[in-house]
């Protein structure tokens, strides 16, 4: 595991490994970055060089204790270099189709459902409940949201018939986790399945062969009053879907709860050591109720974005596609950790908003792309770059004595 | 994972029904049938309070499945058995979609036994049938039986090796085989659709623009017995699958590997402890597991599909119902065999078999994925049910002094 103790010798003018291999992680995607628009290197030198930093940052980094970021580091260097000389390669016009600014603007839309989805599961498996659940609770919140927001008119209405529905079925789950003892991944699974069931069924019932009625109301665009008019930011960041920006300040109130409240201290004395809390007086069966049944509520939130935010007043069976499954191999790439399934939540939006645009090059091997998550997730777990560690009592059922 | 501890969880306040209790407890652990049934009885019950709150006759809509899956055939003797009569052509139908929960249901019940849940059966599935496609589309010049037993091994093989990964990681650093196999899953359904997909690997040769896979030659065709070829008679790979139950439960009770997988699935420690391999005990439950899987996606490319598309990928969920499958079967031969083929006369007679008038098939299928989960559900509590059981006797027993 990674050293906390910082030798002395790095205290003068020698930046901390840690810090070094954060750097590293940057120029390994800056290697990339210089290759595309708006910079546009055209030689092959230029992410070769910012590459071979990256690597080298990474490696002095991985000798000094901070060995789990500064793999990191070289992988991303690595990984800079290549697609960097790919990139160069290529001509000036795929480029531009596929590397545009509004990139960022998809890469962000992308990552939404899978940044509610992942710290919804981190919520409930902080807490001690493993929640394999968080497709079904996703699509219901999809469903309901738009239903809801169909029938009330309000966008506002339908988020919270969202959360109420994701609330619910996370409850269902809670339920039989905690206090029927059932097998965690068992009763996560018959979420999934039900879920589809019933959107499936109440989708065909209430709608019948026709789509959702087109003017939903639907969840607002945030456009930054300054920022929209600027040359990259603009239509990069400057007219986002309001529940982008509400996942995206999400992930650094969800670490200050977690991390720096009672209020998270308990939720993860819950999923360490139940025993320990139960003894100093914290009620585990209602810690835990709690955290699953908010996990729900984030999860359907991400399912909502899909329905009314992103995708505009719509719905269609199996909506999510197993965007709960990326949500949940987020939550694990990310190590558990608010920032860290952000980050991954990113990655693996990167990953899927390049899949779609990558037709331009193969149409076949794009579709490939949409493995990344899983792999890179698979490995994770493998521990061949840092292991991902869960919670300790993640998955046990708590007995009260 | 636990198997026997749920009994040990019962309430146990009620002191005239001990011997009730005990004998339940017993026959819980013999793998008794009492939790089945009850969890299928409620799991109908509720879905059937579900169609009558959405203004629908349960009994016409469930009477509507049975026909469709031709469970209603069994009952008309003399048994007629051209398909051209309806009943026995679905029935046929039933039979096929049973082949392949049988096999996708010992996917999950095989390492259940080792105390390992085994969610990638789709993933395994889907690895078989890219597999046996290739093995069908190519080696033309091929006589059958070699083509259809290459297709098969080779299907299994490539099912054993994708659900080892998840055994091996397990074995060697701890991965949990629940999230492995969950990824494992995802990279089969996109590498499946890559492999089908236009410009893929795998796509036709005929049609460019469609993007699905070759059709397999006749000399990989499994013969059919019952129906006609032209009309997706049903397959001698049911009996392939009834003989893997028979093997199943050979391998698990008649051979030292089986007593192996038994002891590490009862406690790990303990069967190290005696000597047992756990981490080989983990990889090769993993790779029988997932021979299970791959061989229905034989089964099912060589016997009936013949040609598999991007879009069926998509929708292909069977790998999954094959927990349902496993859960309701108690993970028992017999349970397996039985529960399949519920769920096979459940899931034509929702879909296809349907008659349209009687029943939307679009609400219909739909009611057997809540179905399904119910009953992945209601076999999670089995406390529940247990419970409900116990209450129901104490009720009775309570209103009979009065």
């Amino acid at each position: 595991m990674t050293n906390h103790v910082q030798p002395l010798t790095t205290r003068g003018w020698v930046p901390s490994p840690r810090a070094i291999a954060i750097a590293g992680g940057v120029l390994g995607v800056a290697a990339f970055w210089s290759t595309i628009p708006p910079f546009t290197a055209r030689s092959p030198v230029v992410p070769i060089v910012i590459g071979v930093l990256a690597v080298a940052a990474g490696i002095w980094a991985t000798t000094r204790g901070a060995r789990r970021i500064g793999i990191g580091a070289i992988a991303a260097g690595v990984i800079g270099i290549g697609l960097g000389v790919v990139a160069t390669r290529s001509s000036s016009s795929n480029l531009n189709t596929v590397f545009t600014a509004d990139l960022i603007a998809q890469i962000l839309a992308f990552a939404t459902p899978l940044t509610f989805g992942a710290l919804g599961g981190m919520v409930s498996e902080r807490s001690g409940v493993v929640n394999v659940g968080l497709e079904g609770m996703m699509l219901m919140g999809a469903f309901w949201g738009v239903y809801v927001a169909d029938k009330s008119g309000s966008w506002a209405v339908g988020i919270l018939g969202a959360m109420v529905a994701g609330g619910l079925f996370a409850l269902i789950h809670a339920v039989w986790s905690i206090h029927f003892r059932a097998d965690q991944i068992i009763s996560g699974m018959a979420i999934n399945f039900l879920a589809l069931g019933v959107t499936g069924y109440f989708f065909e019932q209430l709608y019948g062969q026709q789509n959702i009625p087109s003017g939903v109301s639907t969840v607002p665009n945030v456009r930054l009053p300054v920022i929209s008019r600027w040359h990259f930011l603009g239509p990069a960041i400057g007219n986002l879907n309001l529940l982008i920006w509400v996942g995206i300040l999400l992930v650094p109130l969800s670490y200050v709860i977690l991390f720096k409240t009672p209020i998270g201290l308990r939720v993860r004395a819950c999923g360490e050591h139940p025993r320990a809390a139960d003894t100093v007086g914290i009620d585990v069966y209602k810690v835990r109720y709690a955290a699953v049944t908010t996990s729900g509520m984030l999860a359907a939130l991400g399912g909502a974005f899909l329905s009314i935010g992103y995708l505009g007043g719509s719905f269609t069976e199996n909506m999510t596609e197993g965007r709960g499954f990326i949500a949940l191999a987020a939550m694990i790439f990310g190590n558990w950790r608010p920032f860290g399934a952000w980050g991954a939540a990113l990655l693996f939006g990167f990953s899927t908003a390049l899949a779609y645009r990558l037709p331009v090059y193969s149409g076949s091997a794009a579709t490939l792309f949409q493995t990344l998550p899983y792999v890179l997730t698979l490995i994770a777990v493998a521990g061949v770059i840092g292991r991902s560690v869960p919670p300790a009592a993640d998955g046990r059922p708590y007995v009260k004595q | 994972m636990s198997q026997a501890a749920p009994t040990a969880n019962v309430p146990p306040e009620q002191e005239p029904s001990t011997n009730f209790t005990v004998k339940l407890g017993i026959a819980q652990r013999a793998g008794g049938a009492v939790v089945p049934v009850m969890t299928g009885v409620l799991a109908f019950l509720a879905g059937g309070i579900v169609v009558a709150a959405t203004g629908h006759n349960p009994w016409t809509a469930y009477k509507g499945i049975w026909q469709g899956a031709g469970f209603n055939w069994l009952f008309h003797i003399p048994w007629n058995t051209n398909t051209i009569n309806l009943s026995a052509f679905n029935l046929s139908q039933t039979l096929l979609l049973t082949t392949t929960l049988i096999l996708c249901g010992l996917a999950v019940a095989f390492p259940f036994r080792c105390g390992l849940f085994n969610i990638g059966g789709q993933g395994q599935y889907l690895v078989g049938l890219v597999v046996a496609n290739w093995v069908g589309v190519s080696f033309a010049s091929w006589p059958t039986l070699p083509h259809v037993l290459l297709g098969i091994f080779a299907a299994a093989a490539a099912g054993a090796v994708w659900a080892g990964i998840a055994g091996f990681l397990k074995a060697t650093t701890g991965a949990h085989e629940v999230i492995s196999t969950i990824m494992l899953n995802w990279i089969a359904i996109w590498g499946a659709q890559y492999l089908f997909g236009q410009g893929g690997p795998l796509q036709n040769t005929y049609n460019p623009a469609a993007p699905e896979s070759g059709t397999v030659v006749q000399s990989a065709k499994i013969p059919v017995f019952w129906g006609s070829s032209a009309l997706q008679g049903t397959d001698v790979g049911f009996f392939v699958a009834l003989a893997m139950l028979v093997v199943f439960w050979l391998i698990l009770n008649r051979t030292t590997l089986g007593y192996e997988v038994r002891a590490t699935g009862f406690n790990p420690d303990a069967a190290a402890y005696g000597g047992i391999n756990v981490r080989n005990k983990y990889i090769q439950a993993m790779a029988i597991s997932g021979a299970f899987a791959g061989l229905a996606g034989a089964l099912d490319m060589l016997g009936y599909l013949f040609q598999f598309g991007v879009l069926d990928v998509q929708a292909s969920q069977i790998g999954f119902l094959g927990i349902a499958v496993a859960l309701l079967g108690r993970n028992t031969a017999v349970g397996t065999g039985i529960a399949a083929f519920l769920f096979g006369g459940l899931l034509y007679g929702t879909t296809r078999g349907l008659n349209p008038n009687v029943f939307d098939p679009g609400l219909a299928g739909n009611l057997t994925s809540m179905i399904q989960g119910l009953i992945v559900l209601f076999v999670g509590a089995d406390i529940l049910i247990l419970y409900v059981w116990n209450s129901r006797r104490k009720l009775k027993r309570r209103v009979a002094p009065a």
